[in-house]
């Protein structure tokens, strides 16, 4: 048997070198026609009518009234307009598709449709709270009442955008009386479910199929369902296959993004200089539709204390609606946002103490049977204080915070602790998801994963193959994963929040020990597994308390810069990074994981800048969005310690979002160390930078 | 309909400017980009264009011993102008941090000048170098300044039946020089602002200094006055002066606030630059 | 309109298509080489890079009537080279390659650094690359793989 943790060969690899895997974009099909987007120019008005010219023949207009069903694309909420009716509620709102054979054509057509709108006032503050959401642990009073020092602090988040290579697109096609979506995506059932919603259609008339994706990163979780909803209500009229493939700036400008946020903690702090008690405040923008928003919000809330341990919690957020582009899941998912927050408040509490940062941060770090922060328990163990020792010995933090104390060289070096809950929210893999899982063995003995698991080019075809073959004790190649097709496989849920290899890899596992208990030689075989919940794990989703997670994966990432005197630029010159993700079922494929991940962290933190004036996007193509280049990102250290989780597969726990999250506070803790003034807000731009210096 | 002509030569191409209004496709690194359409369709070009990007003519880097001028064709595409050995290094240093490799294997030299761009890195070092272009049409040859050439913002002075031929530039004897490009990152990116300088130094005082910022103006800002009152003295008694060379540099700056960066980081950025470059002028 | 003759992966080709036509749809929708991508139309990320007469070059910023007479490799032709072979067993090794989407246009924009540097620094590696953006990897990976090319295929470049 294979050692489980050498690394294998990326099965999707020569084809993706080579070119020869099909994105959607390179996807034809027979007399195919395209779809392009009629969409508001306003942030918010009224839809008082719409001037269409005469059609040419072959071309359609595709709008609400063609909706067959709901015209709101299912996921959480209902207030997410397919195409907008009467309204519209942020600039780039789809109002209707174009549909086609000629892009020209398409193109003038789209020029000289008028729409005619009543304008009317738009929110862009935080005055429109549509989603509230808190809990309390312990009790803040009993806190406030013993506090010897408080502290209070407001941090500020930027939009980013997810900003994969390849754009969003989705083709639809009528097969007889079934219609089928092909496209970029991470959740072929969350589309099919959206489908389904707007069509009326009973399930087995909506088939889903993923294709090669090129970059996801949460940009492609509820995102692609809008666009899939479309483009089945026009293939259902026009009855031609339909390719409707965005351009970046059509991308940059309508697509979900990060929230933008505003937290506010105060920190209660008893005589001994321990944190006693914390009160947060999350305000999240979601732009004009919620989406995901509460979801993100309830993620962002939960990791209010990161890895320190703090008994008396009052912990409350709201999600605001603007009249901007919708946002929505973005690797991470509101735990960014609040771990930049608690890691530069922890850091400028001990400075406001006369503490040392680091030994002030190690007292509160949390230990294995400790309460979370929503009462759960702590309950495998916790190795962070290793981990944290082996960061700074690697990175030779001590010795350099020393030493960038003394001078005044603009170096300095942050370092950052961190967890992510893996998998989804407290209970609901088994209430919400229900994973299935389905292994076929055919009379040749090649077994086929079916599963809903999207390859995105974070290697889960090469893994979840790995979890499988090694099971059956089989070689690699006889285990075959095709891209999903709904047709065919069950669903094991959306890729997304880190589940992949611990939920579904765990469900594979057992339903592969299941086929190798059963393995009939030369047989056709089937075997199907479900998601069950571990049995101690109790949640109340109302009140957010309980296990908010089945576990926890954790990190530390040290980050060094150098900022510019002069120019007050940035340059990363050292990134090291410890994490402990369970056991790393392919050590490589959770290196490629984990330099991807802070690359996006780190540029999170001082890089990656956009904003809107009254609605619209300033930052809407590749040149003045700015995501890092080859010569902008420092060469990485980093090292995977072994803590198996026991209801992981092979001990696995989540590693995707893990190694974004701590990026943007150990830049920005790097960059106050340089410039020995604190940093609240990010990203860390050099315009925000030169404000500090001058201060 | 749209004309489109791929010359073969120059004469080919001159007379055709002589028939007719073009756009003159260079490299296409901005010109498709700032006409372009839907993908899959044809960029929208509001004129005939002629592609100029083959002409042998006009693709060629040539130092004259004699005259001490180097002449570099219009169409040289800017990776070869980056790695020549006989282009000032200055140039070749800037012309390096002009988009990527993939930009700079198909920019010309000649584009970059026209396009007239306040963000044209390019056009930073042939200011600071005295750079002249020579302008062609099918009758005629001109040659003026660089400065003279750039009238505006994508503006310059080129008449319909006139192009670009060659950049020629007067070599520069320099003790030291500095180019410094702040972009939104260290690579492929647009200058939020751009300083080049340089300076000669002879028996312990300034025979030449020349400094220009990229930018922060409708063009290169330049202030050769205030580059001349600074020759022939000491580096002490330049860097004594340092108030009124950010003074009058301040004056010459009038820098915008837009997506990539805002007009008081730019302000700040550009005479904290030139601060430096004073503070750091030495004799070897 | 004359027609356009250039050299396309090693064949002699003639298209009578606009010569204002992008070189990367002419690829993609005439010649169906879809291994050319676009990623953002405007000569930023690399996606759309092939080779003209062996430099790298984004082919959404170049106009098909700018290659008349030249040579274009695209990762299709470029796939049948013994080259080839050596990067994508490098980036195999070294894990250079996520989603996908930029690997085509990261390997061109290796062979044409090699070819002109063959023991290129990582430095210069970097530089040589960073016309190229990649979303999945940090980059580290693929300059590992690219280091490790220029070894294994010593004297190949």
């Amino acid at each position: 048997m294979f050692d489980k943790n050498k690394s294998t060969i990326k099965i999707d690899h020569d084809e993706k070198c080579s070119g020869q895997a099909l994105y959607t974009s390179d996807i034809v099909l027979d007399d195919m026609v395209y779809a392009k987007t009629l969409r508001s120019k306003h942030a918010k008005a009224k839809i008082i009518s719409i001037y269409i010219p005469t059609l040419p023949e072959e071309y359609y207009i595709i709008d609400y009234h063609d909706i067959l069903n709901e015209n709101y694309v299912k996921m959480i909420f209902t207030d997410w307009p397919v195409f907008a009716q009467n309204e519209v509620n942020h600039i780039g709102e789809p109002i209707l598709l174009v549909v086609g054979p000629k892009k020209e054509e398409i193109d003038r057509i789209l020029e000289q449709i008028v729409v005619n709108y009543e304008v009317k006032e738009a929110v862009f503050d935080f005055s429109n709270s549509k989603i509230q959401r808190g809990f309390k642990k312990g009790n803040i009073l009993l806190a406030q009442n013993e506090t010897a020092f408080t502290f209070k602090e407001t941090f500020n988040t930027g939009y980013q955008e997810q900003a994969y290579i390849e754009p969003q697109g989705m083709i639809a096609y009528l097969d007889e009386d079934k219609v089928t979506i092909i496209g970029s995506m991470q959740c072929p059932y969350y589309i099919k479910n959206a489908v389904i919603n707007t069509l009326g259609y009973p399930s087995d008339k909506v088939r889903v199929i993923q294709p090669t994706v090129g970059g996801a990163f949460g940009g492609k979780e509820e995102f692609p369902s809008i666009t899939a909803c479309q483009l089945a209500v026009a293939a259902v009229k026009v009855k031609k296959p339909i390719k409707m493939i965005y351009e970046r700036e059509e991308d940059m400008l309508v697509t979900t993004k990060r929230h933008p946020s505003t937290i506010t903690l105060e920190a209660f702090v008893n005589k001994d200089k321990q944190v006693i008690g914390l009160k947060a405040n999350v305000a999240l923008d979601a732009g004009a539709y919620l989406g995901l928003s509460g979801v993100v919000l309830a993620r962002a809330l939960l990791a209010v204390t990161n890895a320190y341990t703090i008994p008396n919690l009052d912990v409350s957020g709201d999600v605001f609606i603007t009249n901007t582009v919708p946002n929505g899941a973005f690797r991470g998912f509101g735990s960014p946002q609040m771990i930049f927050a608690i890691e530069m408040f922890m850091h400028h509490l001990a400075k406001d103490l006369n503490l040392d940062p680091f030994g002030f941060r190690l007292k509160h770090l949390v230990k294995q049977g400790d309460l979370t922060s929503t009462s759960g328990v702590y309950r495998d163990p916790i190795i962070m204080d290793k981990m944290i020792q082996k960061a700074a010995e690697i990175s030779n933090y001590h010795a350099k915070i020393e030493q960038f104390a003394k001078e005044n060289t603009f170096k300095g070096i942050g370092m950052s602790w961190f967890l992510h809950g893996c998998g989804f929210t407290g209970d609901g893999e088994s209430k919400q998801i229900k994973s299935k899982v389905r292994l076929v063995k055919d009379e040749n003995d090649l077994v086929y994963l079916y599963i809903a698991a999207v390859e995105m080019g974070q290697g889960a075809k090469t893994i979840l193959k790995k979890i499988v073959a090694d099971v059956l004790d089989v070689e690699n190649d006889q285990v075959i994963f095709d891209n999903p097709d709904t047709d065919f496989v069950p669903d094991s849920g959306p890729t997304v929040a880190s589940r992949t290899t611990m939920i579904v890899g765990g469900l594979l596992a057992r339903a592969a020990e299941k086929l190798k208990a059963t393995w009939q030689k030369g047989q056709y075989q089937e075997v199907f597994e479900k998601y069950e919940q571990p049995k101690y794990i109790k949640w109340d989703e109302e009140k957010l308390h309980g296990d908010a997670y089945p576990a926890y994966s954790w990190g530390v990432n040290v980050v060094e810069v150098e900022v510019s005197p002069i120019t007050y630029e940035t340059k990363v010159v050292g990134v090291w990074s410890v994490y402990d993700v369970g056991k790393a079922i392919d050590e490589r494929m959770v290196i490629g994981q984990a330099d991807g991940g802070i690359a996006q962290g780190i540029a999170y933190g001082y890089l990656e800048y956009m904003v809107h004036e009254n609605g619209v996007l300033k930052q809407k193509n590749m040149t003045d969005y700015i995501i890092p280049t080859s010569v902008d990102v420092a060469k990485t250290e980093t090292i995977i310690y072994d803590n198996p989780f026991p209801f992981g597969p092979y001990g696995a726990k989540g590693v995707g979002e893990l190694t974004l999250v701590g990026g943007a506070p150990a830049v920005a803790l790097a960059i106050e160390n340089a410039i020995k003034k604190k940093v609240n807000r990010i990203p860390a731009t050099p315009e925000y930078i030169m404000e500090l210096v001058k201060k | 309909m749209v004309k489109h002509i791929i010359p073969n030569t120059l004469l080919e191409t001159l007379e055709a400017l002589n028939s007719s209004s073009y756009h003159i496709m260079a490299g296409g690194t901005d010109l498709m980009i700032q006409k372009r359409n839907s993908a899959g369709t044809v960029p929208k070009f509001s004129k005939n264009v002629l592609y100029i990007a083959n002409l042998k003519e006009l693709d060629f880097i040539r130092f004259d011993e004699k005259t001490c001028l180097s002449h570099i064709g219009a169409a040289t595409k800017l990776e070869d102008i980056h790695t020549h050995e006989k282009v000032p290094p200055l140039l070749k240093d800037i012309i390096g941090d002009i988009g990527g490799p993939g930009i700079r294997h198909s920019g010309t030299l000649g584009g970059n000048i026209a396009n007239a761009s306040p963000a044209g890195d390019g056009l930073v070092g042939l200011y600071l170098l005295d750079a002249e272009i020579k302008i062609t049409s099918l009758n005629d040859e001109r040659i003026i300044p660089i400065k003279k050439f750039i009238k505006g913002v994508r503006f310059v002075d080129l008449k319909d039946n006139e192009i670009i031929t060659e950049i020629i530039i007067p070599s520069c004897p320099f003790t030291n020089y500095k180019w410094v490009k702040v972009g939104g990152r260290k690579a492929d990116s647009i200058s939020k602002v751009s300083f080049a300088g340089l300076y000669k130094i002879n028996n312990g005082l300034v025979e030449d200094i020349r400094f220009a910022f990229g930018s922060v103006a409708t063009t290169v800002a330049r202030n050769v006055e205030l580059e001349n009152s600074l020759k022939n003295k000491s580096i002490p008694a330049i860097i004594d002066e340092l108030p009124r060379i950010l003074e009058e540099c301040d004056k010459i700056i009038a820098p915008i606030s837009d997506q990539r960066s805002n007009k008081e980081y730019r302000r700040k950025v550009a005479l904290n630059i030139v601060e430096n470059f004073i503070k750091e002028l030495k004799e070897f | 309109m004359k027609k356009i003759k250039f050299t396309l992966n090693n064949k002699e080709v003639e298209v009578n298509l606009s010569p204002g036509m992008r070189l990367l749809d002419v690829l993609r929708d005439h010649f169906h080489l879809t291994g050319t991508k676009e990623g953002c139309g405007e000569g930023e990320c690399g996606a759309c890079s092939v080779l003209i007469n062996g430099r790298v070059t984004n082919s959404c910023c170049v106009p098909l009537g700018n290659v008349q007479g030249k040579s274009v490799m695209t990762i299709e032709g470029y796939t049948k080279t013994k080259r080839y072979e050596i990067l994508k067993e490098a980036f195999h090794f070294e894990g250079g390659s996520q989603c996908g989407i930029c690997t085509p246009g990261m390997i061109l924009a290796a062979e044409s650094l090699l070819s002109l540097n063959p023991h290129p620094t990582e430095q210069e590696i970097r530089i040589g690359l960073s016309g190229n953006l990649c979303r999945c990897t940090g980059y580290n990976m693929i300059i590992k793989a690219v280091q490790l090319a220029a070894k294994l295929g010593e004297g190949l470049w």
